[in-house]
């Protein structure tokens, strides 16, 4: 062969690039990058046709009415009003800040604190209920949905600053805990109407 | 200074490339999660502000409710469809469903089993309100409505 003595040769790493590329486009074929996310609820479980149910009597106070109709218009506790009213009007209801009599009672509750002490504090026994019509829009529900989320979250978070100095969202496990119970949200999905007028 | 010799520039070295690419390829393998089914319907989400994003994905089995697909609307009209893993199933497969995708979880999960229910903005409450009763029936009661993040609007 040549007169001078050769290295070890290298191996050719040229394709390299390409078994990546083809990883890479398997990869992006494959999979899909976007999170899921939600409006999260609970559902109450179906009643046992075999046991006589008692209803639950719920004072008129205690209940704020929220029905959609089906082309979109909302009324709450017996006024029609806007998308944008109904946060307020779902907060001033949780929270009842003067005691108004129409307004829901609260009923002082000790609540245990991660610390192991006792927090007593008056929780609200107010319901909201969510009505609609067979035919309700899904992006109208959505949006009373999370206007009402947002009322809620919005009362977690000015009690969780008051109890804690943070907002709810920052909160450790068992602290965001105890605000849950101070603060429950209870959204109660009823069955629609069947007929579309009221 | 000038060479005597009129050499040609070297080419470029393309040594690194294959690292720059296995890069992105980690970068896709740890972002991204495995394309499960196909859609057998369309629907554009409707869009809320107070989302919460869905934790554990293999707790999560989804429900998608909205108008079928475009090659298959000559087929099965545009009449909004409920599809339960790979076919268009109606309200009284549910419970099957939900029994189906229970016994996929190890005994501990089970009760954290959450229904995603992926439901086009247009659809009507009548079609939800049907599959929610059902999975009232099945005992799935964690659920998550779907809907995308905005700011506000």
């Amino acid at each position: 062969m040549a007169g001078d003595k050769r290295k070890v040769q290298e191996i050719n790493a040229g394709s390299m690039a390409d078994i990546a590329f083809l990883l890479l486009i398997f990869f992006l074929v494959a999979t899909t990058m976007n999170v899921d996310t939600g409006l999260v609820r609970v559902l109450p479980p179906m009643p046992d046709p075999n046991v006589k149910q008692e209803d639950i009597k719920v004072k008129e106070r205690n209940l704020l009415l929220v029905f959609v109709s089906g082309n979109g218009n909302i009324m709450a506790g017996g006024q029609v009003i806007n998308i944008h009213q109904l946060k307020d009007k779902a907060k001033d209801f949780i929270l009842n800040r003067f005691d108004d009599p129409n307004l829901p009672e609260k009923e002082v509750t000790e609540i245990e604190m991660p610390n192991g002490s006792k927090w007593a504090y008056p929780v609200s026994q107010g319901v909201v209920s969510l009505q609609t019509t067979r035919d309700t829009g899904y992006q109208v529900y959505i949006m009373v949905q999370n206007e009402l989320t947002r009322a809620f979250n919005e009362v977690r978070d000015e009690v969780s600053m008051a109890k804690f100095g943070r907002k709810f969202s920052d909160l450790q496990d068992e602290e965001s805990k105890v605000i849950t119970k101070a603060v429950p949200l209870k959204i109660s999905e009823a069955e629609p109407r069947n007929m579309g007028k009221k | 200074m000038k060479k005597k010799g009129n050499k040609s520039l070297p080419p470029i070295s393309t040594a690194s490339l294959p690292d720059v690419i296995f890069m992105i390829l980690f970068f896709f393998m740890v972002s991204t999660t495995m394309r499960d089914q196909e859609l057998l319907v369309r629907y554009r989400l409707p869009e809320a502000t107070e989302v919460q994003k869905l934790e554990k994905k293999s707790l999560v089995s989804y429900i998608h409710i909205g108008q079928p697909t475009l090659p298959m609307q000559a087929k099965f009209g545009t009449a909004p469809r409920i599809q339960l893993n790979d076919s268009y199933r109606t309200t009284k497969d549910i419970l099957d469903f939900v029994a189906g995708e229970r016994d996929k979880l190890s005994e501990v999960d089970r009760a954290q089993m959450t229904i995603c229910l992926k439901a086009d903005g247009g659809t009507k409450m009548g079609i939800i309100t049907d599959v929610k009763q059902e999975l009232r029936r099945a005992n799935a009661l964690k659920i998550s409505y779907a809907a995308s993040k905005t700011l506000g609007y």
